[in-house]
């Protein structure tokens, strides 16, 4: 019933295949990230879209234009000071997020009501405009089609990229592809899910499907498969009971986070009771 | 033949030098065990060997059809995340992706030299396994593997029993012996001296003050090499 209610809207409608290719693509990227402990990167460069979205509005300039130049080049230089070690890549984040925030919060507080701050902190997944629609639409396709193309090279670099490298595979030209789609992901993904929430679309799926998936190949799809099931949930959910959407997928992460959690605990305890009795 | 070789090299990193006027060279079949304390720059060694850094002075020659890509690396442990979810096939898989030239998957022809690498260090009924829930010598064995589908010609094998049981680590030096007695040669840096003692044939002994290469029964009557000995509790003299 409801689902086709959504579906005659042709808004509504929108927002839910963006908002479902935005979410696969940040899944995938997410197993990678988490694994190669980058994952707070994605959330240090939400904030850094919300600093350049504050001063795209202040100048009156097209906020994708600002933002995903100013996203790309930190996400280049997030990347290198974790790698190089000089200032903690940790406190780097850190630095960059609140000096961003910071920025976007007096841009927007200068410029007065005109701009919602709301919007930008939350997102707004409902008014989602066509010209968004289709950059998020050409950024999603664009980076599934490398991540697929460059699956096993993605893959050999986050596991071991030293062997990676001795063996004479350009590790450095697959992060620097990972930033990229980090960078482009995060700056469409802000509009539909806001700032505040946007790291959690990369995060939650790979965290989950680790908990799951004992191989990569599976940590893969599962992240990919939550992502979408928890989209549709949540945006269901925020539509039945009229509660804000970011916040409602993000919710259905976290259940589902939860309950894989309480089932891996389970299992391991099963496992332990096994071997016990099997040694009486 | 000779598949590596150096002359008058010196290595380091960024401008200061840690080793210098080094020589060298690696027969094809040879066994050759890099020892060395801390600090004395075996990693730095490592890592010029593989091109992962410049020498600051002369040039590492590849020959005898040894491309530089072409050697089999075993990295340090301390490298490797233990806790990754893989199978053990994609791991081995991962190892002949520098020759690898689809787009998608790998060919049957990869699949099965996977199959018969792990058949030859005795893990083919871990193909399916998670390689996060191996023991500790069963992952190096995996990772062997997956060094094997690199190269076939020369092993360089970094410290590669570091946390592992006694009886676990002669069972890894005995299949490297035995991969080294069919034909591949190995490198192999080592803070153990049962390898250098039994299984090598040549040494290169770096240090803070100089560095010794040759073969195996110069080594131990040279200064260097008595000094290795007593050190590691085998001094009968």
């Amino acid at each position: 019933m409801i689902i086709a209610e959504i579906l005659s809207y042709p808004f509504l409608l929108r927002a839910l295949a963006v908002g479902l290719l935005v979410s696969v693509s940040a899944s995938l990227l997410g197993v990678s990230l988490v694994l190669r402990r980058f994952s707070m990167i994605g959330d240090g460069l939400s904030h850094v879209g919300f600093g350049a979205l504050g001063i795209a509005a202040f100048f009156s300039l097209s906020p994708m234009a600002v933002t995903i130049p100013v996203v790309v080049a930190s996400a280049f230089l997030l990347l290198h000071l974790s790698s190089s070690r000089k200032l903690g890549g940790d406190s780097a984040i850190a630095l960059l997020s609140s000096a961003s925030l910071a920025i976007g919060v007096i841009a927007v507080s200068v410029k007065g009501v005109n701009t919602d701050l709301n919007a930008f902190l939350f997102g707004s997944i409902l008014s989602v405009s066509k010209s968004d629609g289709w950059i998020s639409l050409i950024v999603s396709v664009i980076t599934l089609f490398s991540y697929i193309v460059f699956y096993h090279q993605i893959y050999v670099t986050t596991f071991d990229a030293s062997f990676a490298k001795a063996t004479g595979i350009k590790t450095e030209r697959y992060t620097a592809l990972l930033s990229l789609m980090t960078a482009l992901v995060i700056v469409v993904g802000m509009r539909i899910l806001g700032s505040l929430l946007i790291s959690s679309l990369i995060i939650f799926p790979a965290a989950i499907a680790m908990k799951i998936g004992k191989t990569y190949l599976s940590v893969s799809v599962i992240s990919a498969l939550e992502a979408v099931v928890a989209f549709i949930l949540g945006f269901i959910a925020s539509y039945a009971f009229s509660l804000p959407t970011g916040a409602s997928i993000v919710a259905v992460h976290t259940v589902f986070f939860i309950l894989a959690m309480a089932g891996k605990a389970l299992r391991t305890r099963l496992m332990t009771l096994q071997t016990k009795n099997s040694v009486y | 033949m000779i598949l590596i070789s150096g002359r008058n090299l010196t290595l380091g990193y960024e401008g200061q030098p840690i080793i210098r006027n080094l020589s060298f060279s690696v027969e094809q079949g040879d066994y050759l065990c890099i020892v060395g304390e801390n600090g004395s720059g075996k990693s730095t060694f490592v890592k010029t060997v593989l091109s992962l850094i410049e020498p600051l002075d002369g040039e590492i020659r590849y020959s005898g059809g040894l491309k530089k890509n072409e050697i089999g690396y075993l990295p340090q442990q301390s490298g490797i995340q233990r806790d990754f979810p893989s199978s053990v096939m994609e791991v081995v898989l991962s190892g002949c992706l520098n020759r690898h030239k689809r787009i998608f998957g790998y060919s049957a022809e990869e699949k099965k030299k996977a199959c018969s690498e792990l058949e030859k260090l005795g893990m083919s009924e871990y193909r399916k396994a998670s390689f996060q829930e191996l023991s500790g010598g069963q992952q190096q064995r995996v990772l062997l593997a997956r060094a094997l589908m690199a190269t076939e010609k020369l092993l360089f094998l970094d410290e590669p029993v570091t946390g592992l049981d006694p009886k676990t680590s002669s069972e890894l030096y005995e299949i490297v012996d035995s991969l080294n007695r069919n034909g591949i040669t190995i490198m192999m840096v080592t803070h153990d001296i049962h390898p250098a003692l039994n299984d090598a044939q040549t040494i290169l002994h770096l240090s803070h003050n100089g560095y010794f290469f040759g073969p195996k029964e110069k080594y131990f009557l040279s200064p260097m090499g008595m000094e290795f000995m007593k050190e590691a509790g085998h001094d009968h003299s």
